[in-house]
C-alpha cells in the first residue's frame, strides 16, 4: 500500500517535472535573476548534449565533472573553462550571436576525448 | 643583401617518399659573395656550416590503435620504413610530430606501446630520429611515460646550419604551450639573427585551423610572436591526419598525413569530426606520398615550395589492389 500510494504521487510529480526541465533545457532562475544551467561533464559526453540560449540573453553555466578533469572550450564565446575531476566550474556567458556552436572537451580525458562535444544554438 | 636572398636562404624541396614527408635543405644560392657571408654568420651562430642535407616527417602513427577507421594496425607505419629505407638519398634525420602511440589507461599496455613504436623506427636508416609527443601520448600523466621512452618533450638542436626546435603543445593535457615553455623558446632563439633558418616540429597546429575539433593550440598566437621576428621559420605538425598548407606572414605551416587513418577536410564538415571510412580495396587510401620540390625561385616568405600529394594506393603495387597487397614485399 506504502509504495502504491508513493508510486501515485512520485511518478506524476517526476514527470511533470522531466517535462519542465526538458522544456527549460534544465536551467532554473537564482534570486539574482541569472537563469542557471547545470551541464554534466564525463566521459566522454556532455549532459544535455544540446542547449538553446537567447543572444544577448546572460546565463550562467555551472559544469560538473563526475570523473575525470575535463574542458569546455567554445572560441566563439569565448569560453575556455576547466572542471577539475568531481568538481563543478561555473562560467557566465551572454552570446552575441546567433548560430549553432559546438563546444568540445580540450583537457585530454582518454581515448574517445576527441568525440566529446556538446550542441549550443543560440537563437 | 636584398630580402629575397635572405628569405631564400633555407629552401626546402622534396621527392618522392610514399609516406610522409621527404624535405631537403639547401642553400638557394651559392656560397660566393653576399650570401655566402650569410651562410658563414649562420654557421657561427649555429655552431655548424649551412650544407644540403634531407629529412624526413612522419606522423600520427598511433601504435596500438586497431579499430574500423584502420583495422592495419601497424601496416602503414612498417610500410613508411621500408620506404625511407629505400630512397636514393638517406636521410640525416626523421621528424616525428607526435601520437606515436595511442593512449591506453593501462601504463604497461602503453609501455608495450612505446616499445613497439621504437622497434618499428630503430628500423629506419637514418642516423637520427627526433621526436615530439602528442596528446595520445602524454596526455593523460603530464608525459611521463613519454619522457622515460624518449627524453624532454622540447629542446632543440642544430643541424647543419639549421636550428631545430620541437614545441610540446600536448603535455599539459590542454591545447597548449605553457609560459615556462615560451619563455625557453625565447631563450632559444635569442641568439640567432633574424635570417637564421628554424624549422619547428610540433604536433598540434599553431594557428585556430579547426577549433571546435581541436585543431588549435590555444597559445599559438604567443608562439607566433616569439617565432615571426625570424624570417626563414618553417612549422611542421601532425595531430590532424591530413595534409594541409598554411600561412602566418612570413611563417609556413605544412601538415603530414597520419599513418593510421585519415579525417575528412575540415571545410565540408559541420558537425563532429569523423574519420574516413576505411577503404578494404585501397587500404593505403588518403595516408599516402607528398612530393615537395623546390621550384627554383625565389619568392617572399620562408620557404619556396610545390607540394605533390599522391595517395598510396595500388599505383605503387603495380595492379593488385586490397589488403591483400599488404602481404606482399614493398615495390619501392
Amino acid at each position: 500500500m506504502y509504495r502504491v500510494t508513493i508510486s501515485r504521487i512520485a511518478f506524476p510529480t517526476l514527470a511533470i517535472l522531466g517535462v519542465l526541465l526538458l522544456f527549460t533545457g534544465g536551467r532554473r532562475v537564482y534570486a539574482d535573476g541569472i537563469p542557471v544551467i547545470e551541464i554534466t561533464a564525463k566521459r566522454f559526453a556532455f549532459s544535455p548534449d544540446k542547449l538553446t540560449l537567447k543572444k544577448g540573453q546572460t546565463v550562467k553555466l555551472r559544469i560538473h565533472s563526475e570523473d575525470v578533469t575535463h574542458g569546455f572550450f567554445l572560441r566563439p564565446l569565448k569560453l575556455d573553462e576547466e572542471i577539475p575531476a568531481g568538481q563543478t566550474t561555473e562560467v557566465v556567458v551572454t552570446p552575441q550571436t546567433a548560430g549553432t556552436f559546438m563546444p568540445i572537451c580540450d583537457h585530454f580525458c582518454g581515448a574517445n576525448h576527441g568525440n566529446m562535444n556538446m550542441t549550443i544554438v543560440v537563437e | 643583401m636584398n630580402q629575397n636572398d635572405r628569405r631564400s636562404f633555407l629552401k626546402i624541396a622534396g621527392s618522392s617518399l610514399g609516406i610522409g614527408v621527404l624535405y631537403s635543405a639547401f642553400p638557394a644560392a651559392s656560397s660566393a659573395g653576399e650570401v655566402g657571408s650569410l651562410f658563414s654568420a649562420l654557421g657561427k651562430s649555429s655552431g655548424e656550416r649551412v650544407t644540403p642535407f634531407s629529412f624526413v616527417q612522419l606522423s600520427d602513427a598511433h601504435v596500438g590503435f586497431n579499430g574500423p577507421p584502420d583495422p592495419l594496425g601497424t601496416k602503414a607505419f612498417e610500410r613508411a620504413v621500408d620506404m625511407i629505407n629505400a630512397l636514393p638519398q638517406r636521410p640525416d634525420l626523421v621528424l616525428f610530430t607526435g601520437d606515436l602511440t595511442h593512449d591506453t589507461e593501462d601504463r604497461q599496455v602503453h609501455v608495450q606501446r612505446m616499445k613497439q613504436f621504437q622497434e618499428i623506427s630503430k628500423k629506419i636508416n637514418a642516423p637520427m630520429i627526433k621526436c615530439v609527443p602528442g596528446e595520445h601520448d602524454a596526455g593523460l600523466d603530464n608525459g611521463a611515460l613519454y619522457r622515460e621512452f624518449f627524453g624532454e618533450s622540447y629542446y632543440s638542436f642544430d643541424h647543419r646550419g639549421v636550428h631545430f626546435v620541437a614545441l610540446d603543445n600536448v603535455s599539459r593535457a590542454k591545447p597548449e604551450v605553457g609560459t615556462e615553455q615560451l619563455a625557453w623558446l625565447k631563450k632559444d632563439l635569442a641568439r640567432f639573427p633574424k635570417t637564421a633558418p628554424i624549422v619547428v616540429f610540433t604536433h598540434r597546429p599553431l594557428f585556430d585551423l579547426r577549433p571546435d575539433w581541436e585543431w588549435f593550440t590555444s597559445d599559438g598566437d604567443d608562439v607566433m610572436n616569439v617565432l615571426s621576428p625570424y624570417d626563414n621559420v618553417t612549422v611542421l605538425y601532425g595531430h590532424i591526419h591530413r595534409d594541409d598548407e598554411h600561412a602566418t606572414g612570413a611563417v609556413h605551416h605544412y601538415a603530414a598525413r597520419s599513418l593510421i587513418f585519415a579525417f575528412p577536410d575540415p571545410n565540408g564538415v559541420a558537425g563532429p569530426r569523423k574519420p574516413l571510412l576505411f577503404d578494404k580495396d585501397h587500404p593505403f587510401k588518403n595516408l599516402g606520398i607528398r612530393r615537395v620540390a623546390f621550384n627554383g625561385k625565389p619568392q617572399p616568405g620562408a620557404t619556396s615550395l610545390s607540394i605533390e600529394d599522391v595517395e598510396l594506393t595500388a599505383r605503387e603495387f603495380r595492379g593488385i589492389n586490397g589488403v591483400q597487397q599488404l602481404l606482399r614485399s614493398p615495390q619501392v
